[in-house]
């Protein structure tokens, strides 16, 4: 960690991702669903930034822009210093080997019609990471790495239970030893004991591996849990960015007040004394967002300004940012 | 090793035995039938005990031999022209085996590649690619076949040919649908991710993906082609009328069903057992190539 450039894995500035809504015979673009709309953040090299929001606020897209299933719409994201939101795919392949991904379904993840060595060992080969006489050692020693019997090797998908694999699928993620992974709710398929157990093999693999993730998730104690910093989206856009445990204690966005509040405490007494704020509405059309800030129509706190202008991310100084006029007036 | 225990790994042993065996029956009854059919029709010649086209007038509408009437030199009777059914059955096999693989090789292969590159592809390329084979399947494929035999003369290569041409609109769409399924697939996100090229996610993840269909599709389209080509036999545009194919032999015979069962029966029951064998193979290899149905 030398120089300020290294020290950040992913710089996201001003990402853009709109996906057309086309009607008639010819396809004509109607209108946009700003599925992410206009957001800027940075990923430090070895943490875990976790991406919390309810369905549909674009974390997801988020997490795939930056894989770079899709061309983002406008913006930059730089990966290790370099420029990815416009490369062809074709320039994008070699710079793959960087970064893998865990999806949230183990079953769709994995072709039903490939054994457990080749899903683990086609990275490798695309890649050329190391030489062929070595590829069933490091296929052997991954798979042992996420806990998994090397004598799996030559099992098919079906063959193994859920969280075996998923297990596969951060085996794949794993096999050209990348230095970014993005995990995209990569737990929320999972049985309770078995996410336990995928949370702690992450945080092993992070530290043995130095490895730094983008952790999107719905679950906030997990989120908790695993992340150095957190980022609440909403509607296409980042609300508060903060320390989880600054997140937690010093709360400052109306929404994330919301959405801790709704965190259930596992002891009924206490869990009777907590103050859920219910938010009232629904999410909007994101093909239509409200204008100004995002959350006017739903904030309790909202004044006459929300509704108009669309309130910037500020820094409050230690790394905790936050997108709303309330805490920035009371500065 | 005590003698109680020998015994029970005999046991065991026989139950092994038993199971590898009963689970073999759907693969080796259609295969024994096919190869039967197929050494049939090779050894032809061999085989047939008057030449196909022998007439024989004053035997014409013979009913079989084991029929009251029947004349013991003709087994399954003769046809309009007195010629020997058996002979024209065992000659039969040749075109229609031929033709029908031949066809079903081609269609299913071009359908193929159209509908993997379509899904996979999308946008402009793939509503290129449908309209083409909107168009195909549209056009009257007996009047092109027609067409075809005028210009170029009936022949074996022209009937495959005729009925290549418009096959293999029915398998592009069919795994153009699927893998346009499959394109969404998170398995496909992923080895996008894992750096695959297109190339390769087509050939390694969509193709395994669209056998399945391909296979049921494929084994119900021999009688299709069977009959196919006895169509356009029929319309004259097939292979020559001397030559002997079982499709046409039903068709000849389809005027004289109520006096000379024979003439259709038989060639009927011969594409029929290539059909079901096909079926049961079809339905085999099915099993066989899908992990998830692999036996531990």
């Amino acid at each position: 960690m030398s120089t300020q450039k290294t020290d950040n894995i992913v710089e996201i500035k001003n990402l853009k991702m709109y996906f057309p809504i086309t009607r008639g015979l010819l396809q004509r673009k109607v209108s946009d669903i700003k599925a992410v709309d206009d957001i800027s953040f940075i990923i430090k090299r070895h943490e875990t930034l976790g991406l919390v929001g309810e369905s549909g606020c674009g974390k997801t897209t988020t997490g795939r822009c930056i894989l770079r299933l899709y061309n983002p719409t406008a913006g930059e994201i730089f990966f290790n210093g370099k420029n990815i939101a416009r490369l062809p795919e074709r320039k994008i392949r070699p710079l793959r080997s960087g970064i893998g991904s865990i999806f949230q379904d183990p079953y769709g993840s994995l072709n039903p019609r490939k054994t457990a060595g080749n899903i683990v060992s086609v990275p490798m080969l695309i890649h050329h990471t190391i030489p062929k006489n070595e590829l069933n050692d490091r296929v052997s020693e991954t798979l042992q790495m996420v806990g998994l019997d090397p004598g799996m090797i030559d099992r098919v998908p079906h063959e193994f239970s859920g969280g075996q694999r998923q297990r596969l699928g951060i085996a794949r993620a794993l096999a050209c030893r990348p230095s970014l992974i993005v995990c995209d709710e990569p737990i929320s398929a999972l049985d309770v004991s078995i996410q336990a157990q995928i949370i702690n093999l992450l945080e092993e693999l992070q530290e043995r591996l130095g490895l730094t993730y983008l952790f999107i998730a719905h679950d906030l104690s997990i989120v908790q849990h695993i992340s150095d910093r957190i980022a609440v989206m909403y509607l296409g856009r980042i609300v508060e960015i903060a320390g989880s445990e600054e997140l937690y204690e010093n709360t400052l966005h109306p929404y994330t007040k919301a959405l801790l509040s709704a965190i259930p405490i596992p002891d009924p007494e206490l869990d009777k004394s907590r103050h859920r704020i219910i938010l009232k509405g629904e999410v909007p059309n994101p093909a239509n967002p409200p204008a100004g800030c995002h959350f006017h129509p739903r904030c309790p706190e909202a004044k006459q300004k929300c509704e108009i202008s669309r309130p910037p991310l500020i820094d409050l100084g230690n790394g905790h940012m936050v997108a709303c006029f309330r805490t920035s007036e009371t500065l | 090793m005590s003698i109680e225990r020998k015994k029970a790994d005999d046991i065991v042993k026989g139950f092994k035995k038993r199971r590898t065996a009963t689970l073999q029956w759907n693969f080796l009854i259609p295969v024994a039938v096919l190869s039967l059919l197929v050494l049939t029709a090779i050894f032809a010649p061999w085989l047939a005990p008057y030449p196909p086209t022998q007439t024989s007038l004053t035997e014409r509408l013979a009913p079989p031999s084991f029929m009251e009437g029947g004349n013991p030199a003709y087994f399954l009777g003769t046809d309009t022209l007195g010629r020997d059914i058996l002979s024209r059955v065992i000659f039969g096999a040749r075109v229609s085996l031929s033709v029908s693989l031949l066809v079903i090789l081609i269609t299913a292969s071009v359908g193929t590649l159209i509908g993997i590159i379509a899904g996979y592809t999308g946008g402009r390329i793939d509503a290129i690619l449908m309209r083409i084979t909107d168009i195909s399947l549209s056009f009257p494929a007996i009047l092109i076949a027609l067409l075809l035999a005028v210009i170029l003369g009936p022949s074996f290569g022209t009937v495959v040919l005729a009925l290549s041409l418009f096959g293999w609109a029915g398998y592009a769409r069919l795994v153009r649908g699927e893998s346009l399924r499959l394109r969404q697939a998170d398995f496909v996100s992923q080895a996008r991710i894992t750096g695959s090229s297109s190339m390769r996610i087509m050939t390694r993840h969509i193709f395994p993906n669209v056998i399945n269909p391909l296979i049921v599709i494929s084994t119900l389209q021999i009688g299709m082609v069977i009959l196919a080509e006895s169509a356009l036999s029929y319309l004259g545009a097939g292979i020559p009328p001397t030559t002997p194919s079982w499709g046409a032999m039903v068709s000849d015979g389809r005027n004289f069903i109520d006096v000379a069962w024979w003439i259709s029966f038989f060639p009927g029951v011969a594409i029929g057992l290539v059909v079901l064998s096909g079926n049961f193979l079809g339905d085999w290899l099915r099993d066989k190539l899908d992990p998830r149905l692999r036996q531990l």
